[in-house]
């Protein structure tokens, strides 16, 4: 990474008017401190060898950049190509996150791990990267995702994690955050927070955000030795943000490929029932970072819907919102019906079955290569596989399993 | 000088209750405010709920929930606090995390606040470093806006702190949410000792607090304790508040032999 790309966020941990860090004073020491061993981690090349050689060996990178042939031929617009997320291990881009806080964790002397989880995926990549790095695992996670993300409770609890349910508020990620900083806040000397998405306070939206970006990275040398140019569009699910931003900020200075976010559009904007919190919200604080946010008129925090449980977050990463403001960025929301054809588009037409995340970035994407001509090339950041989603859509498609 | 700095005075310690606005009615908010009033109480913060209260355990929570459940909303906290600044004399302070405040306008929810009786400002989730917007409003109103210090705070950050908060600075006992706890930590004399040595502000200790044997040991070291949890449990249990009535005086007379 550059002193360029570096220079946001600010010292105070914005990104434009986006981010800072709104939290109890009791973990403003804490902060201060994880800046510290982060920012001494990356400069380390000791540290940076190490993340590189467990992605590699580990983790299984670099994913492919995958042309989908038959995707874009049956479209019969744009080439659409596949940022194969789903086949790094644990099956999402979480992984990039969790190894790499992991080992920070570790280098800070932390020997008690928590962390929040919606779908389950950051959870699972969390409890793997624990066990392998012998670190004592809680993750909290909503009653509501336990029951529609089973599988991957199951997972955790054979890598040895303890799922503490979450039963106050929407029982769903948001609820799992509050959690997750109560635990923090009782037990700080001890505990490292992994925090799985680019929200929460400074530092973590640039910790997560740096982690994430071998995606983008990876994306960027796939694509010039495969096409010997850009691409044109990077298409990317947008809950927390995560797999967006590390998608996005390696191009960030590269201004002819266009960003595009893509929200999770419930049951319809119009019902109130979605989670697209750039398309519909305003600016707000939640856990501790000023964005956007979906609220009532009294600044009471709105409960979400999605039929991606990852998606299923009221608010989003200051960077998006920042992105946004500038117009760097275009978001844009998708139903549950419609990630729904986008689920059985790329399960038809390449044999890939994909997470119900980005299965909405999928639906756009289509849409979006429909009216463009071959030569344009579109990046689907396909970032996590659907095996844990069968039985919402097995719900959702009336099949009996 | 300000209401809220006027209750301090050289030999006095300060008994500061908090409630839940609206926590199970709004008459229970009125009616105990008048208890607490009545008994010894100095200072009353008045809770506007939020649906994600992250610096509260379980008891707040659930108050919380249940008042935003009733259709509680801030304009309805600032109308309650101009009912009570017209029935009691006790200064009013507004605890509340940002969002709501944020929402409503610093500057517009600073002059509400004033024009309602409200003395102060108690934010859990605003640290000094992000408080300079709401301070400009606060400053020129005269509203005092109390910042927290905690077990953790580091020297540079007790300074920050003393130097940006006023009326008195809420010294938060232990590494932990609001709630009613057996014990309060060991080391709570240092931590308030440490603070003691940088700073003159008036220095009140809260969470944890909830019987008057730890009123007594938090009121030797500093000018005030704040209980909320507890309160709340008591009107929960005794719908005639006569126990909560028995409790405040307990914590008063406490504080009164130290």
């Amino acid at each position: 990474m550059t002193a360029k790309d570096r220079q946001l966020p600010d010292s105070r941990g914005y990104f434009g008017q986006f981010g800072g860090k709104f939290v109890p004073e009791t973990l403003m020491s804490a902060l201060y401190e994880l800046e510290q061993a982060y920012l001494d981690a990356h400069a380390d090349p000791g540290f940076q060898q190490q993340y590189h050689q467990l992605c590699r060996e580990y983790s299984g990178r670099p994913t492919p950049l995958y042309p989908a042939q038959q995707l874009s031929a049956k479209i019969g617009g744009a080439t659409i190509l596949l940022k194969r997320e789903d086949l790094a291990h644990t099956g999402a881009h979480k992984i990039n996150n969790a190894l790499g806080q992991g080992l920070l964790a570790k280098r800070m002397g932390k020997t008690r791990i928590i962390a929040e989880t919606g779908a389950g995926q950051h959870g699972v990549a969390v409890a793997t990267v624990c066990a392998m790095l012998s670190l004592n695992c809680i993750i909290y996670m909503g009653d509501e995702d336990i029951q529609r993300q089973s599988s991957n409770v199951f997972r955790m609890k054979l890598l040895r994690a303890e799922v503490r349910p979450v039963s106050s508020g929407s029982r769903t990620l948001k609820d799992a955050i509050n959690e997750t900083i109560r635990d923090w806040v009782t037990n700080i000397h001890n505990t490292y927070y992994l925090l799985g998405s680019v929200v929460g306070p400074h530092p973590y939206p640039m910790i997560v955000r740096d982690f994430q970006s071998i995606i983008g990275q990876e994306t960027k040398e796939q694509v010039m030795t495969m096409y010997h140019r850009l691409p044109d569009y990077l298409v990317a699910c947008v809950g927390g943000g995560s797999n967006a931003m590390g998608l996005f900020h390696p191009f960030f200075h590269e201004k002819g490929v266009k960003f595009i976010g893509v929200e999770a559009g419930g049951q319809g904007l119009e019902t109130g029932h979605h989670a697209a919190s750039l398309v519909a919200g305003r600016t707000g604080v939640l856990h501790g970072t000023k964005s956007q946010l979906l609220q009532d008129k009294s600044g009471q925090i709105l409960v979400t819907h999605s039929i991606a449980p990852g998606l299923d977050y009221p608010g989003v990463g200051p960077e998006h919102s920042y992105y946004k403001d500038i117009g760097r960025a275009t978001y844009v929301a998708v139903t549950d019906a419609q990630a729904l054809e986008g689920f059985r588009l790329l399960c038809d037409t390449e044999g890939i079955i994909p997470a119900l995340e980005p299965a909405h970035a999928i639906y756009y994407a289509a849409k979006l290569a429909a009216d463009l001509p071959q030569n344009q090339l579109i990046v689907i950041n396909l970032s996590g596989r659907g095996d844990k989603d069968l039985d919402i859509v097995a719900k959702a498609i009336g099949m009996d399993l | 000088m300000s209401r809220i700095t006027s209750v301090f005075r050289p030999g006095y310690k300060a008994l500061i209750t908090y409630l839940t606005v609206g926590y199970p009615t709004l008459e229970t908010t009125y009616e105990v405010a008048s208890i607490l009033a009545n008994n010894g109480c100095d200072i009353i913060e008045l809770g506007i709920p939020f649906s994600d209260p992250l610096a509260d355990g379980a008891t707040i929570q659930k108050a919380s929930y249940q008042a935003l459940q009733q259709g509680i909303t801030p304009q309805l906290c600032l109308e309650v606090a101009h009912q009570l600044h017209q029935r009691i004399a006790t200064p009013l302070v507004f605890m509340s995390y940002y969002n709501p405040i944020l929402s409503f306008g610093l500057e517009t929810f600073c002059q509400a606040s004033v024009k309602a009786g409200i003395d102060g400002i108690i934010i859990p989730d605003l640290p000094p470093e992000e408080g300079a917007e709401l301070e400009a409003s606060t400053k020129r109103l005269k509203l005092d806006l109390i910042y927290l210090l905690a077990p953790t705070s580091t020297e540079e950050r007790i300074s920050l702190v003393a130097e940006k908060c006023q009326g008195f600075i809420y010294l938060v006992s232990l590494t932990g949410v609001t709630g009613a706890r057996q014990t309060l930590p060991p080391e709570l004399e240092d931590f308030v000792n440490r603070v003691r040595q940088m700073t003159h502000q008036p220095l009140c200790i809260g969470f944890g607090v909830s019987n008057p044997e730890q009123a007594r040991r938090a009121g030797r070291i500093a000018d005030g304790v704040i209980v909320g949890s507890r309160l709340i449990q008591l009107i929960e249990e005794d719908a005639t508040f006569s126990s909560l009535k028995s409790f405040t005086l307990s914590l008063r007379e406490a504080l009164n032999l130290i």
